[in-house]
């Protein structure tokens, strides 16, 4: 396949950034879409060119470090994936690429298309866990926890943290993140010692850090590469109505 | 944006924009139930005597207050909000988003902004002449305006007509989100029940701008 590919390019933080083209040639389809990138990243060293930087970490789609805004839609074309398990099999031959940043006030550009994300780290200190003390490891089966509730909070424990719910968001709010990490908490025993105290803080932290406020478009879960559903959303609303009124 | 109004939570604000929209979707049921009389051929006699009780019930008049509180509340936290999303995206994306949502739910804030504009018209229109700030020489013998026939005048005229029926379009597509979003807000999504109250919405979205649509069709084509 042959590409052209338009990248943000921006020296650090400080700096303004502007699109570069890239023609790049004989792509495989079967390249991953962070490969491609590392071809073309490749062949910008051995111009003795600066390489193009990007997040990536495991590149199996569960760390959340691919944060790249492919032609309109975080982590690209494919539905529910991370933009390390796209492939080039979802572009055709000639196609023109547009790779952007994520694009929120509170993840600021780092370099090239890396964004500092620890605005995400700042709301789970907030409250984004639960306070076990220190001596022997609990017997599992002593709380019992019914199946849905189980299985509804694995599936919210599910969100990596990636941001594409902010980058989607035309409001860039995290409403989808924060939810899913009040409800996996919310859904269990062990969370409901600290609930009040947890979804008071966190989204006092989220509003301050500057993300914008959910609008109902849904864009959030529908490009979630993990599926985390608006239910979390709706959940999360009852939870801080019960914290602050009762 | 520091005082203790803008520091309240953005869930916060939303709850109250939610309960606010749906209050005024309540109050909107009884203004088109007023409305439907002018569709009487009796001269105005049930529009006016309507018109005559929400002007003079103490009941109403209390609500009306809250009426009126409620929608610059919710007007005023409308543009608040608005105004935070904005700034939470101080860059743009040079490609525009292409997921795929509910194509409206992206404009509330413009389908919201003008049916404010619409409603200004409407109170110069009506409501300002109730309170003597607009004068209008069609009164009743009572002394009272005779809203009916202020009414018949504006909607025998082509154009006020089809602003009229445009701009309750626009409302029907607001409501429409506008409906099932409060409830999310609210905190009720239940995979059984989210998908009727979707439903209900689109249902009162269509039936109500519908009948305030039929008033200048029939004064336009039938009368």
């Amino acid at each position: 396949m042959d590409l052209t590919l338009k990248i943000w390019r921006q020296k650090d933080a400080k700096s303004a950034g502007k699109f570069v083209t890239y023609p790049l040639k004989n792509i495989s389809p079967n390249c991953s879409f962070l490969e491609m990138l590392d071809i073309l990243n490749e062949q910008l060293i051995q111009k003795t060119e600066e390489p193009v930087v990007f997040d990536h970490d495991c590149r199996e789609g569960i760390c959340g470090m691919c944060s790249l805004y492919i032609n309109g839609r975080p982590h690209g074309p494919d539905d529910a994936v991370t933009a390390c398990q796209l492939h080039m099999r979802k572009f055709s031959n000639g196609d023109t690429i547009v790779i952007e940043p994520w694009r929120a006030r509170p993840f600021p550009v780092i370099k090239d298309l890396m964004v500092d994300r620890s605005a995400f780290d700042k709301i789970i200190q907030e409250g984004g866990y639960i306070s076990v003390n220190t001596g022997g490891a609990a017997e599992a089966n002593n709380i019992l926890v019914g199946r849905e509730n189980s299985e509804l909070a694995m599936d919210a424990a599910a969100c990596i943290g990636c941001g594409a719910c902010v980058a989607a968001c035309k409001n860039a709010s995290a409403m989808l993140f924060v939810s899913a990490k009040v409800s996996q908490f919310a859904l269990l025993p062990q969370g409901q010692v600290e609930a009040k105290q947890r979804v008071k803080k966190m989204v006092r932290m989220m509003d301050e850090l500057g993300f914008g406020n959910c609008t109902n478009t849904y864009a959030c879960e529908a490009e979630c590469p993990k599926l985390i559903s608006r239910s979390n959303i709706a959940r999360m609303n009852r939870e801080f109505m019960c914290a602050k009124v009762i | 944006m520091n005082s203790t109004f803008f520091r309240f939570s953005s869930i916060t604000k939303k709850i109250w924009m939610a309960f606010l929209g749906l209050f005024l979707m309540i109050f909107l049921v009884v203004h088109l139930g007023i409305n439907l009389c002018l569709l009487r051929n009796d001269g105005g006699a049930w529009f006016s005597a309507a018109a005559h009780f929400m002007g003079t019930n103490y009941i109403v008049k209390v609500f009306e207050i809250g009426l009126f509180a409620g929608f610059i509340f919710h007007v005023f936290l409308g543009i608040i909000l608005q105004v935070q999303n904005w700034m939470a995206r101080p860059v743009r994306y040079m490609v525009s988003n292409k997921t795929d949502t509910p194509f409206l739910s992206k404009y509330m804030i413009y389908t919201g902004g003008i049916v404010l504009i619409f409603l200004i018209l409407h109170f110069i229109n009506f409501y300002f002449i109730k309170l003597g700030w607009v004068f209008n020489p069609n009164m009743t013998p009572d002394g009272e305006p005779d809203f009916y026939h202020i009414a018949k005048q504006l909607f025998v005229i082509p154009a006020y007509s089809i602003i009229y029926i445009l701009l309750f379009i626009v409302l029907g597509f607001h409501l429409n989100q506008a409906f099932q979003a409060a409830w999310q807000t609210l905190g009720i999504n239940h995979p059984q029940y989210t998908t009727c109250i979707r439903r209900f919405g689109t249902f009162y979205a269509i039936v109500v701008p519908l009948g305030f649509i039929i008033i200048p069709f029939y004064f336009l084509l039938i009368r």
